[in-house]
This record gives C-alpha cells, sequence and structure tokens, in this order.
C-alpha cells in the first residue's frame, strides 16, 4: 500500500490520527505526519478509512 | 441535467411538535435533485439533503463561505439572531485560501494529542458542574446547570481567561446563546462586552505573554492583532451552544437507551443521531455549478442538511436507529471539506467525559418532565433544548 499525503491541503481536523494511529501522526504543526509508511496488512482497511474521512482530501492511497 | 421542475419546499424546515430530523427529511432524500425553498427575505436557496451531495457542495471551490457574496443564506439573520460574520477573523466565513491562514495558525491548538492534554482540566471542570448539582439538591435544569457551563469553562480555560474573571465570561456567553431567554439588545450588550473584555485580554497578552492560546496565537505572527477578537469570538461561539445542545440531547438519549451508558462510543453516535449543527455550513454559488443533477446558478444560496445527510439510508444501516456499534464514521456532523470542526477533537473529550461522569455520579438521573414536553429549539440555526428538567 502507497500512502501519499499532501500537507498543503491538510486542515488539521485528525481524522486520520483517531482512525489509524499507527499509520498516521500530527506534527508540531499540527499537520498529518506518516508515523510508518510500511502498512501492516491489517491495518489497510483503517488507513483506506482515513483517507475518504479527510475532509481536504490530503490522503491518497495506492493499494498494492 | 434533470428536466423536472425541482419541487418547492417551506422554510423553517424545523416545526414545533415534529421531531428532529424533521420526518420530511426523508421524503426529501428521496426525489431525484435538489428541493428548492425561500428564506424569509426572499432569497432563493437549494436544500441539499443526501450524505454524497453534502460532501460534494462543501468540497466544491466553485461554493463558497462567504457571507459578503450576494445570494448568501443568512438564515440566522433571518432568524433574528446578530450577524457576528463582519468581525475581521471570523474566519468560518472565509474561502481558501484566506481562511487557510486562520486554520492553520490554529490548528497545533487542537490536534489530537492537544486536546488529549487537556483532559484532566476537562474532568475538574465537570465534576465541579456536577458538585455543585447535587450540592443543589435533587433537581437541575440540566441545559443552565451543566451542558451550557461546561463547555463554555472549557474553552475559557484554553483561551486563558483568569479565574477571577470565568463568572463574567460565562454569563455573558450565555446570554448571547441563549436565543430564547434573552432578548435582541441583551444579546447585542453581551456581545459588545465581550467583545471590549477579549480585545482586553489580548493587549495583556501582548505585553505580557503567557503560557496560553493567545499568546501563542499572537506569536506565530500569522493573525493581526485587529483580527484576534473575530477568531476569539469565533472559538467561544463556535463551541459553546453547538456542544451544549450535543450533551443535552444526547443525555436524554442514553435515558431512553440505558444500555449504552457507560459506552464511550455513544459520543460518535450522538453527533450523528442528533446533529445539531443542521443550518450551520451555509454556502452560496459562486459559479454555476451542477449538483445532483441540478445547474445552481452563481449567487444561488446553497443549505446542505447535515442532519438529512447523517440520516440517509444509502450512508448508514437503518440510520434511525441509535446504534453506537455501527461502524460507519462518515457522519457530517462537523461539516466536511477545510471548514470541517476545528474543535471535534475538544468536543469528543468533552461529551465523552460529561457522559461518563454524569450517569456515574448521578445514577438516578431522570427526567422530571415527560419527554414529549421537553422543549426543542425550533427558532435558533442548531437543534437542542432549551431546557432538560431532571431528577435524582
Ligand atoms: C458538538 C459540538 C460541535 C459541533 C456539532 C460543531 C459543528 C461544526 C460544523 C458543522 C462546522 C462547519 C461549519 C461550516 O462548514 O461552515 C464547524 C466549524 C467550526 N467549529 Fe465546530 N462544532 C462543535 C464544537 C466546536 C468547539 C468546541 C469548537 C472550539 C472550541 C469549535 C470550533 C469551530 C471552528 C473554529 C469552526 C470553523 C472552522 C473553519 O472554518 O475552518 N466547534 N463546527
Amino acid at each position: 500500500m502507497r500512502i501519499t499525503v499532501d500537507t498543503d491541503r491538510c486542515v488539521g481536523a485528525g481524522q486520520c490520527v483517531l482512525t489509524a494511529p499507527a499509520v498516521f501522526d500530527q506534527d508540531h504543526d499540527g499537520v498529518v505526519e506518516v508515523h510508518d509508511p510500511a502498512v501492516g496488512a491489517d491495518e489497510q482497511d483503517a488507513v483506506a478509512l482515513a483517507a475518504t474521512l479527510c475532509p481536504s482530501g490530503a490522503i491518497t492511497v495506492q493499494r498494492d | 441535467m434533470t428536466s423536472a421542475e425541482p419541487r418547492v419546499v417551506d422554510f423553517p424546515l424545523r416545526r414545533p411538535g415534529e421531531a428532529f430530523p424533521p420526518p420530511r427529511y426523508q421524503d426529501y432524500r428521496d426525489q431525484p435533485g435538489l428541493m428548492l425553498s425561500y428564506l424569509p427575505n426572499g432569497n432563493k436557496v437549494w436544500l441539499v439533503t443526501r450524505h454524497e451531495d453534502v460532501r460534494a457542495v462543501l468540497t466544491n471551490r466553485k461554493i463558497s463561505s462567504n457571507p459578503d457574496h450576494p445570494g448568501f443564506p443568512n438564515i440566522s439573520q433571518t432568524m433574528g439572531v446578530p450577524r457576528q460574520e463582519q468581525i475581521p477573523g471570523w474566519f468560518v466565513g472565509l474561502d481558501s485560501p484566506e481562511h487557510d491562514r486562520f486554520r492553520k495558525a490554529l490548528i497545533p491548538e487542537f490536534t489530537v494529542r492537544r486536546v488529549r492534554e487537556l483532559r484532566p482540566a476537562v474532568e475538574q471542570t465537570v465534576d465541579r458542574c456536577i458538585d455543585a448539582m447535587l450540592a443543589a439538591g435533587n433537581e437541575a435544569d440540566l441545559v443552565a446547570d451543566f451542558a451550557l457551563p461546561v463547555p463554555s469553562l472549557v474553552i475559557s480555560s484554553l483561551l486563558g481567561v483568569p479565574p477571577v474573571d470565568r463568572d463574567f465570561f460565562e454569563s455573558r456567553t450565555r446570554t448571547l446563546v441563549a436565543i430564547q431567554a434573552s432578548t435582541d439588545q441583551q444579546r447585542d450588550t453581551a456581545s459588545r462586552e465581550l467583545l471590549r473584555y477579549i480585545n482586553r485580554l489580548v493587549a495583556i497578552k501582548q505585553k505580557w505573554p503567557g503560557d496560553d492560546l493567545i499568546s501563542r496565537l499572537l506569536a506565530t505572527g500569522a493573525i493581526e492583532p485587529q483580527e484576534m477578537s473575530g477568531v476569539l469570538m469565533l472559538l467561544l461561539i463556535a463551541g459553546h451552544e453547538t456542544t451544549a445542545n450535543n450533551i443535552a440531547l444526547g443525555v436524554v438519549t442514553l435515558l431512553n437507551n440505558p444500555e449504552w451508558i457507560g459506552d464511550d462510543r455513544v459520543v460518535e453516535e450522538t453527533l450523528r443521531f442528533h446533529s445539531v449543527a443542521d443550518l450551520v455550513s451555509l454556502r452560496v454559488a459562486v459559479e454555476d455549478v451542477e449538483i445532483s443533477g441540478q445547474l445552481v446558478r452563481a449567487g444561488e444560496g446553497i443549505v446542505p442538511l447535515v442532519a438529512a445527510a447523517n440520516h440517509d439510508e444509502q450512508a448508514f444501516a437503518c440510520p434511525h436507529r441509535f446504534d453506537p456499534a455501527r461502524t460507519e464514521r462518515h457522519h457530517v456532523a462537523f461539516g466536511y471539506g477545510v471548514h470541517q470542526c476545528l474543535g471535534q477533537n475538544l468536543v469528543r473529550i468533552e461529551m465523552e467525559i460529561a457522559y461518563r461522569r454524569l450517569f456515574e455520579r448521578i445514577p438516578g438521573l431522570r427526567l422530571a418532565v415527560p419527554a414529549e414536553e421537553l422543549p426543542l429549539k425550533y427558532d435558533g440555526v442548531l437543534c437542542g433544548l432549551h431546557a432538560l428538567p431532571v431528577r435524582w
């Protein structure tokens, strides 16, 4: 799974951190940051959900 | 493009004696395209009711949040609520990129991690309100004594309002949001007093910065001092009655569904189920745009109804059932797009603690009037209760 985040678009709602905390974080400025780009098989659904919940479309995921 | 004439429906959408969300929303969702309505001032507005369409509207760049655009549906104004939007710094009424400068400066204050640090302070606030209710006897108005003071005290401590000023601050914000209990003139006075107080507070923090939101915002340099009062008034107003209404309605729902008391998943489900901010995300088309097959002309108002979207059976299984165990998380109770609620993670913590502590500490809590007699708000932009008489 490949995750791309657009930090310019991010509005810091925090949906991704609530949905997939092992993968996403918010940096010092509150902006999305990918903790761990190696997404485990058990986390792929949560990451895909985080991408659809993101209100500003800042997260794109591509499944392998 | 739909060829059929759009259906015209009457405004206001919420009417005395009806449940909320109005049963009529179901019918609106079932119609193709959009519903057409006219505000009391004659403005033409398109009502958006399906989940997919609401999300599409709230992310469309041809659609604006700016109330200065002609045709913007000034619903609060037509309902007699004074307009705050002209204050500089009122960034919920700005579009990208102007909006983003404010949002970016504020998000460090509202990250998931940051608001978790506020947990002990929120617990203390909630407990103090419960202490006061218990000390006063065995009955209370849960709106006035709990649901309103909790968010108000949380916001004032977040803003760094000194404890000695909290009573002043709380009473003025309460006058400001109590649509039924206060007159236009009282609200106007309260608003002016608050604005004056906030300006003074900003001046003090400019001189003697502390470890608080206002000082940190000033230090970013991203927000001009004269914009600070608009930003702070927005935080104050956006987070007060919304949270209070959700807590009050949530408590009633938990009393009706006691099997869910103590389960933190109720937080997300009361947000979806009650969707108190139904008439909050107001928009206007700034270019011609097609929504759900309907051509909306530049200058026409758009009203995405989040309560309708959150009860859309295309998006939620058995949407009319209160089911905290549901797995769908994509409700739009906080809106969608770049304006999605900045305070949402704070609200989640406030609600979680409020529900949990209330039922832990007052296990015998029950309504003091029949549920049908609870005074629902029909007259404001938000749905909620004017009062919630309880006993234990
Ligand atoms: C249950 C409680 C709440 C609900 C249902 C709620 C709902 C909403 C909604 C629907 C919006 C989007 C408005 C739009 O699209 O035009 C919004 C925006 C906003 N909310 Fe909340 N809100 C709540 C509590 C809070 C709290 C506690 C705060 C702050 C302390 C807050 C601060 C804001 C701000 C600043 C915005 C504007 C964000 C922007 O324009 O970028 N809200 N809220």
